[in-house]
């Protein structure tokens, strides 16, 4: 039977591996995740029959508690819109570090049994042996007959006992930390800091969970374990806090990425191949996709790790001078069908005013008038990496009209008309321009330099990151005040009737 | 299964590897999609969960074992459903 256990594991962890390699192309990445469900669902059938899982109530635990998660997890991913799909990865990638703490916490508490019963054991042993002998001395004897004592590290092992600890410590800084991520994304949470002093305060909560950490390995009382344990999550969410809303995609593939690590960690605890391997691929894989995202928004991780980007913005003095240019949404559907052609800059503003749908139609209504439409997507644009893409392909905008930062910005100089929706850092010119702007340095889609920018804004304030963007005060733009759909709609009826 | 100290070394260093190679190329549209797969990838995590509640011994073990698989089947069950949604929209025209 073991045997079959561990060849699935092995099955799993291939499935795994070519699942993601399928993943990374648009042709083959349905396929891919496919694969790895098959992985997944092969390797916790044969768990049942794993030989450390014993006792009738266990089981029937399991099952109850699969039950019930699948079940919840399973309505909610279904229910959410698209829109807001970063905050649930968020959210279950939070689970998953919590799980592994959790894994760690028993084994820790298996090591505690355990070492405290091989020294009683032992003692009991000294005493009947040596009747003269006090109890005390025994005691000290059995300790020191036993390596370090019956601590944590010396029932687990060295190795197991660093890596269990480490999973541990790993897995509770991604759980309260993807938590508070999906807070902020979820729109539960605002505030930027718990106390004053933040900084600091991380670092001393980080020092003593580390301090603690070590502890914990050459403890033989629960009480270290508890501590070590709370302090892991206060540090989470004392390290997740501070960062602001804009950062959060970088954070959760962060948090993504050490979480792998922390069930590959806890895989070598528990002698298991196929979290081992898993794990550390996705640790991997999630490091190096949390460097293109932050590449992306050409900003550092310990830029976004450590520096709020909201308190930046905050200090910065009023806004550039010279007034907004209203536009009425007639002549922005004149603007436009009298347009060679006509770019559109979406954001996250319009999926989340659900304008996609209606874009499209008027996007349609252009075409059919002879004008050439293209959709530029900033490479975050949206509230991750590709999430802009996943919007506009479920409103049926075939991807050949989708073109990447990269291939558009030469093409907005021969452009009548952009339309900028919902979107607004990424097309701030200060970030080309002005040192002093947060957001300095960032490359943006050049929307300034076609003939007309439209802006279509919900109100006058500043975008997602609280940075004034100077575009909405240049001479060749307009700005159409409504909220998108509505806007998108009024487009859609006044092209019509051209 | 044992898997002695340098063995696994070896294991965590291929499977980085792999991770970083697997990856390395992916345009930038499938970012957030890859995020969610690999994040679906380490709900492997219910499988040491339900090895860990399989294994307790005592009351506060069953617990903690009971909230990892819990945790672990969210993680797992969630992270597949959004993937596969995510995946949906980038089926082609004549598949539909």
């Amino acid at each position: 039977m073991d045997t079959i256990v561990q060849l699935s594991y092995f099955l799993a962890a291939v499935l795994f591996i070519l699942g993601l390699k399928a993943m990374s192309s648009p042709k083959t990445a349905r396929k891919g995740v496919i694969w790895a469900g098959v992985g997944m669902v092969l390797a916790t059938l044969v768990t049942f029959f794993h030989e450390s899982v014993t006792g009738v109530a266990n089981y029937i635990l399991i099952i109850i508690a699969i039950a019930a998660a699948g079940a919840g997890a399973w309505y909610s991913a279904k229910k959410v819109p698209m829109t807001g799909m970063p905050q649930m990865v968020a959210l279950y990638n939070g689970m998953g570090g919590g799980a592994a703490a959790a894994i760690a916490a028993v084994e820790i508490s298996h090591a505690l049994h355990s070492g405290g019963g091989a020294i009683k054991a032992k003692v009991e042993q000294l005493l009947a042996n040596n009747p003269d002998m006090s109890e005390k001395a025994a005691v000290a004897a059995a300790k020191a007959d036993i390596e370090v004592g019956g601590t944590v590290g010396s029932y687990l092992g060295t190795d197991v006992g660093i890596l269990a600890v480490l999973g541990a410590l790993i897995g509770t800084v991604a759980f309260t930390g993807s938590l508070v991520a999906w807070a902020k994304l979820d729109g539960r949470m605002q505030r930027n800091s718990l106390m004053p002093m933040q900084q600091y305060a991380n670092v001393l909560v980080f020092a003593l969970a580390i301090i603690f950490g070590i502890l914990t390995f050459f403890t033989t009382s629960p009480v270290v374990v508890v501590l070590f344990f709370a302090l892991g999550l206060l540090f989470g969410l004392f390290m997740a806090v501070p960062i602001g809303g804009a950062d959060m995609p970088v954070v959760i593939s962060l948090f993504n990425a050490l979480t792998g690590l922390a069930v590959g960690f806890e895989g070598y605890a528990l002698g298991n191949p196929a979290m081992i391997i898993a794990g550390t691929v996705v640790g991997s894989a999630g490091t190096l996709l949390t460097q293109l995202m932050a590449k992306a928004m050409n900003r550092s991780l310990a830029n976004v790790l450590f520096a709020g980007f909201g308190q930046g913005a905050a200090e910065q003095e009023a806004g550039p001078g010279g007034e907004m240019k209203e536009i009425q949404p007639e002549d922005a559907a004149i603007m436009c069908t009298y347009a060679s052609q006509v770019i559109i800059v979406p954001g996250y503003g319009m999926a989340v005013a659900q304008a996609q749908h209606k874009m499209w139609e008027f996007v349609q209504i252009l075409q059919d008038k002879g004008v050439t439409v293209k959709f530029a997507i900033h490479p975050v644009a949206g509230r991750m990496p590709g999430h802009m893409n996943v919007l506009l392909a479920e409103a049926g905008v075939p991807y050949d009209m989708i073109f990447d930062m990269e291939d558009i910005n030469a093409e907005f100089e021969q452009t009548d008309v952009t339309i900028v929706i919902g979107a607004n850092d990424v097309v701030n010119p200060a970030a080309r321009t002005d040192e002093s702007s947060p957001i300095y340095g960032m490359p943006i889609l050049d929307v300034d330099k076609s003939e007309n920018v439209i802006v279509v804004k919900r109100g006058r304030g500043a975008g997602f990151s609280g940075v004034e963007n100077k575009l909405f005060f240049a001479d060749n733009a307009r700005l159409l005040f409504g909220d998108g759909q509505k806007v998108a709609t009024s487009l859609v009826s006044n092209a019509k009737e051209l | 299964m044992e898997i002695e100290g340098f063995i696994a070394l070896y294991i965590f260093m291929l499977a980085g590897f792999t991770g970083f190679e697997v990856i390395s190329r992916v345009p930038v549209i499938l970012h957030t999609p890859l995020m969610s797969g690999s994040n679906f990838v380490h709900g492997i995590v219910i499988v040491g969960a339900m090895v860990a509640l399989g294994s307790a011994q005592t009351t506060v073990e069953q617990i903690i074992g009971f909230i990892a698989v819990l945790l672990g089947a969210g993680n797992a069950v969630g992270g597949y459903v959004v993937t596969e949604r995510m995946l949906e929209m980038f089926k082609s025209k004549d598949e539909k």
